[in-house]
């Protein structure tokens, strides 16, 4: 909503500054976004009658001109403008006139000069050089019965602001400027002077026949004829500026006024040319197969959803969005028929936005028009267009179907306060009722029963009225205040694992987040998951940002090739989010939408050097088993088993599935070197994901006796076949250890001289301890042998001596 | 005896002409030794008659002991000259970078996130979570916002090809709203949660992300006012900048699923838009069809619920001017926030 203060004030007027007027009505709810002054600051410029125009002799382009701007004396004034004429009013800076210049600082100031060769005091001024327009459009030409000497800022009304508000939904009330000015009326207690509506006589019997077929979408339905207008009648320039002020672009007289109306008062109002309607007007819902071309020459088809205004041809209008080619009003019409309807809001909302436009009668409508003024605007539009173009009206024709029903709603005192948190007067709630002019009725000491105004849609409940006195006795007057309540301990379970521990986890091992949009291309999910059937949006604002992801791995490349684009050698980055994938098995629960898993997954990649470029460790880059180290540490103390499988990002001979307590958690591996080369990476990142509900629990700690017994620390080396992993000697041993041995780990795989191609050596450190006794050499020989037998018997694994 | 005399005074400046420890010990031997001088002199006692053998043993004993003393403060002197020497050649630049890797660090909203959260734990929230793909009904219409209600076009639409039991298209949610009717249904008063997360609108220029962060909040008792609510929040406000002074406004607004509705704006103390009010929350009383739709009485039960954008908290809180540094990845500006 946009208007000019200077409309406003006319309404109503409050001895408040323009900048406290602006904070009172943010601060009321009608939040200003902008408030703009029309014209920068000038001073000193005139209206100025041109007397005489003659050449300049010694300039083509320049004419002298003889001026009366007021001063006396006729002043010798030397002018570039083409559309300069003799007997056209301007605006003129006089001699020391100060015109806006390059910064509010720096005016430019108008001094008596000789331009070439000829004396000229003063200048004649176009709307730019005022700073009132960007347009050069030679001078600035004012109205003939502007007063010669006047100051040009009061004729044109320049000491004004246009406000404009951003009004939330609930508020149509205020989408006129006499919806601003009562409110502005009832938070200072100004007088509210609403615009004059008297009725205008008719001249004769005229009517237009009118049938409301469907009275639960048009309530009220009221027309007027109006005869012999002249429709190609200016518009009042003082029209023009209200509408300019308000960013309505003026089209012709009767356009005009219908807007105008609208804006002053709230009613939308539409103009046919009567002699192109057809039998009667109908008001009734859509047919399948109809259609028409609306005003902005769109064409649309019709529904029994869409309620429309028709005759004998058919839709003529989409009822309350916008009205039809075939009968609109020209310049060349005329006789005009109004109409100033009510449409119901359920029966308006959506429909417009369905044919991809919205227009201010739909914008109004469906948020609720004022369904008690429809004739005083059309007596108040009857009164502006004869005004303008003449004619003859004919008598308003008001039929009225079914409007909505205002139901008295009663207001708690004690409600309101416990609400609110303050024990607000019910003398200081009656006289904010009063002020918002909304008629009460009280209870006693416990209530108020309020009928609310035709103009107000937003008051239906007891917490409507609640904000409505909270609002205007002032936020900023409600105290802050701590609340009171039992202090109750409260803890998360020991053994859980919170994403924010787990996130500190791979910031210590290097990695740093990201958060990267859950939609992402399309390719995406094929290269990175296989996923054919990703979850599609149906309104992406970008290609590249048009599906679900159901793995963060392209996410993370993502961010890997932004910094490797920006000289960023080592890139190790991690993101915790949300990943989507169908799965009819899901079923609608307290966590859950039916069809959609939605996973969090935590997620890391790692490419380029292993450590920043350092003195201490030579180079090399990063690979599996680092990122695998990292992997270890994020899921520790529980140990993941990781087994070697394909996955569509993956490199298949380096990727490996992790699972946790026999539950697949998640993938590991180096990217495939296809993506590598199509996503034009210098080195293969290494990536890892899984899924946080398999990192949450930590498990808790369980006591064992420790042994004061010394331990025995024996090696064993075996030689086995190189697809043999580690893993299965590892199972093999755990599964078949004496008692005493209490750890086993690798520290030794050896390939090359001195072992027989496709063979491999790994050396493994035992550990053997007692809690009961010392350990002989007997006890560890024996656990060795076992071990030695067990890997032996399983895997052909020869002993290394 | 002079020559005892000679003897020890030799000895001392024998073993003080050597920084060698085997050759003190060689020099040592020439003294002490089997067939050392002194050795010798003691030997030579037995040809002393009896009556000059006692003071003579005495004068030779007299003698090896300062020698022995000389010794010991020698060998101890070699020592220590061995072990500077050692430490000397020891020493490294400790200047030179430590080895290992260095930190990574979190996301600058992400430590929004988690501070908001330990600042609402300290006075007994929850903390919720809930999916990002929703249905209509979490999303709009639970928080009396049903279909074609001009109010849902303040928030412009994520739309999936996927359908609800109803057959409303799913929708990425537009706020961190539908956590909070999924927790209080879950759950019985008095009901304090705060529920982060990512949420969805179409928009997407300087200022608007089609993706961000928000963080809901939800308090509901029996007695929980709008007055409580600038309490709680203003307080919040104070403990997240670290400062009592802060300009901040309640501003009444409109929200279908609260009533009365504020917006709470901060001003920008510094930078660009230094004087400029930012939007952070959006606020109110729990509207009571919204309470109904927990499964609650709104005449037993009220109290408020707030959404903010932490983004916006986290620009005002270091002073950042440009949205889109979250979402780029661009590690230069990540890691100013390890």
């Amino acid at each position: 909503m946009q208007f000019s203060e200077h409309w406003l004030r006319q309404m109503a007027n409050p001895s408040l500054t323009t900048e406290d007027l602006s904070h009172l009505l943010t601060m009321s709810g009608l939040e200003v976004e902008a408030c703009d002054p029309v014209a920068p600051p000038f001073s000193g410029v005139v209206v100025a009658k041109v007397l005489t125009v003659g050449k300049h002799p010694n300039a083509d382009r320049l004419n002298v001109c003889s001026v009366d701007a007021g001063t006396g004396t006729v002043l010798n004034i030397v002018c570039g403008a083409p559309n300069v004429a003799a007997g056209m009013k301007v605006p003129c800076a006089l001699i020391g006139a100060k015109l806006p210049g390059e910064s509010p600082d720096k005016p430019f100031e108008i001094k008596a000069a000789k331009m070439r060769g000829v004396d000229s005091s003063g200048m004649l001024c176009s709307a730019k050089e005022l700073g009132i327009s960007s347009e050069h459009g030679g001078l600035l030409v004012l109205a003939d019965d502007a007063p010669v000497g006047r100051d040009v800022r009061e004729v044109l009304a320049l000491d004004d602001h246009v406000f404009t508000i951003k009004l939330t939904p609930n508020r149509a009330d205020c989408l006129s400027v006499l919806g601003v000015a009562r409110e502005v009326s009832a938070l200072t207690g100004t007088k509210l002077v609403p615009p004059p509506v008297d009725a205008v006589p008719a001249r004769n019997a005229d009517t237009f026949p009118v049938k409301i077929s469907d009275a639960n979408g048009c309530g009220r339905f009221t027309g007027r004829v109006i005869r012999n207008v002249d429709a190609s009648a200016p518009t009042p320039s003082w029209m023009k500026e209200c509408l300019e002020r308000a960013g309505q672009r003026p089209i012709s007289a009767l356009v005009d006024v219908t807007n105008y109306v609208m804006l002053e008062l709230g009613r939308p109002l539409h103009v046919y040319d009567l002699d192109k309607l057809k039998g009667g007007i109908d008001v009734r819902f859509g047919r399948k197969g109809e259609q028409l071309k609306l005003l902005n020459e769109q064409t649309v088809a019709v529904d029994e959803g869409v309620l429309c205004i028709t005759d004998a041809t058919g839709p003529i209008g989409l009822a309350g969005i916008m009205g039809g080619d075939s009968t609109k009003a020209e310049t060349t019409s005329r006789n005009i028929f109004l109409e100033s309807a009510f449409f119901y809001p359920s029966f308006i909302a959506g429909r417009s936005r369905r044919f991809n436009f919205s227009s201010d009668a739909s914008h109004r409508f469906e948020r609720g028009v004022d369904f008690d003024n429809n004739v005083s605007g059309i007596e108040r539009a009857t009164a502006l267009i004869l005004q303008i173009c003449g004619g003859e009206a004919g008598p308003v024709d008001d039929r009225v179907a079914q409007l909505p029903e205002r139901k008295p709603v009663r207001m708690r005192i004690a409600r309101a306060q416990k609400i609110i948190g303050v024990a607000i007067a019910a003398d200081e709630m009656a006289s904010i009722f009063l002020r918002l002019g909304l008629p009460f009725a009280r209870e006693g000491s416990e209530a108020f029963v309020v009928a609310p105004p035709s103009w107000r849609f937003d008051i239906e409940i007891e917490e409507d009225l609640i904000e409505e006195v909270a609002r205007v006795y002032g936020f900023d007057r409600i105290p802050a205040l701590p609340p009171v309540v039992p202090a109750i301990m409260r803890s998360a379970p020991e053994r859980q694992l919170a994403s924010h521990a787990l996130r500190d986890r791979l910031v210590a091992a290097g990695y740093q987040e990201v958060i990267n949009f859950s939609f992402v291309e399309e390719a995406w999910e094929s290269d990175f998951a296989g996923n054919d059937q990703p979850i599609r949006l149906l309104n992406p604002i970008a290609s590249q940002q048009s599906v679900m992801r159901s793995t963060l791995i392209g996410s993370l490349l993502g961010t890997l090739r932004y910094n490797l684009a920006r000289k960023t050698e080592q890139v190790r980055v991690f993101e915790l989010g949300r990943v989507f994938m169908r799965d009819a098995a899901v079923k609608d629960g307290d966590h859950d939408v039916a069809g959609v898993r939605q996973p969090i997954h935590i997620a890391g990649m790692a490419c380029g050097p292993a450590w920043d470029e350092q003195w201490g460790v030579a180079t090399r880059p990063v690979d599996f088993f680092d990122a695998k180290g990292d992997v270890e540490a994020l899921i520790a103390p529980r140990l993941a088993r990781f087994e070697r499988a394909p996955h569509p990002a993956l490199h298949p001979g380096r990727s490996a599935l992790i699972l946790i307590d026999g539950e697949e958690a998640g993938w590991i591996g180096e990217l495939h070197p296809r993506w590598q080369q199509k996503y034009e990476l210098p080195a293969p990142p290494v990536v890892f994901e899984i899924d946080l509900r398999l990192l949450g629990d930590r498990g808790m700690p369980v006591y064992r006796e420790v042994s004061k017994f010394p331990p025995v620390v024996r090696d064993i080396a075996v030689l086995v076949a190189e697809s043999i992993e580690v893993r299965a000697l590892l199972d093999e041993m755990d599964a078949q250890r004496e008692a005493v041995v209490r750890d086993i780990r690798l520290f030794d795989v050896y390939r090359g001289k001195g072992i027989a191609p496709g063979e491999k050596s790994l050396a493994f450190r035992v550990v053997m301890q007692d809690t009961d006794k010392t350990l002989t050499d007997q006890d560890a020989d024996f656990a060795m042998a076992c071990l030695s037998k067990a890997l032996a018997d399983r895997f052909g694994a020869k002993l290394r001596s | 005896m002079q020559d005892l005399e000679a003897l020890v005074a030799k000895a001392i400046a024998e073993f003080g002409s050597t920084a060698d420890a085997a050759e003190l010990e060689r020099i040592k031997a020439g003294y002490l030794g089997k067939s050392g001088s002194l050795t010798e002199a003691l030997k030579g006692l037995g040809k002393l008659p009896p009556e000059e053998r006692k003071e003579a043993g005495g004068r030779i004993n007299g003698a090896k002991n300062r020698i022995e003393e000389a010794l010991v403060a020698r060998r101890a002197a070699l020592a220590n000259a061995s072990l500077e020497a050692r430490l000397a050649e020891e020493a490294i630049d400790v200047t030179l970078p430590g080895r290992g890797r260095s930190r990574g660090g979190i996301h600058p909203v992400m430590r929004t996130w988690q501070r908001i959260e330990s600042i609402f734990a300290s006075i007994g929230f929850d903390i919720a979570d809930g999916p990002e793909i929703e249905t209509d009904w979490n999303n709009f219409t639970a928080l009396n916002n049903p279909e074609n209600h001009p109010a849902r076009s303040m928030q412009d639409t994520f739309y999936v090809d996927m359908k609800d039991a109803s057959g409303l298209n799913l929708l990425l949610r537009t706020h961190t709203s539908p956590m909070q009717v999924r927790y209080a249904r879950q759950h019985k008063p008095p009901i304090k949660v705060i529920a982060p997360g990512r949420t969805y609108r179409v928009d997407s220029d300087a200022t608007h992300s089609p993706m961000f962060h928000q963080v809901e909040g939800l308090w509901i008792d029996e007695d929980i006012s709008f007055a409580d609510l600038k309490g709680v929040y203003t307080d919040f406000l104070k403990r997240f900048f670290e400062s009592d002074d802060l300009q901040v406004r309640f501003r009444p607004s409109f929200f279908p699923f609260t009533e009365p509705s504020a917006e709470i704006d901060m001003m920008f103390t510094a930078g660009p838009n230094k004087g400029r009010w930012l939007e952070i929350s959006g606020a109110g009383q729990v509207h009571p069809v919204v309470i109904r739709n927990y499964g609650l009485d709104p005449e037993r039960h009220v109290g408020f619920a707030f959404g903010s954008g932490l983004e916006r908290l986290t620009m005002l809180r270091y002073g950042i001017d440009d949205l889109r540094l979250f979402f780029d990845g661009d590690l230069r500006f990540l890691k100013q926030f390890a």
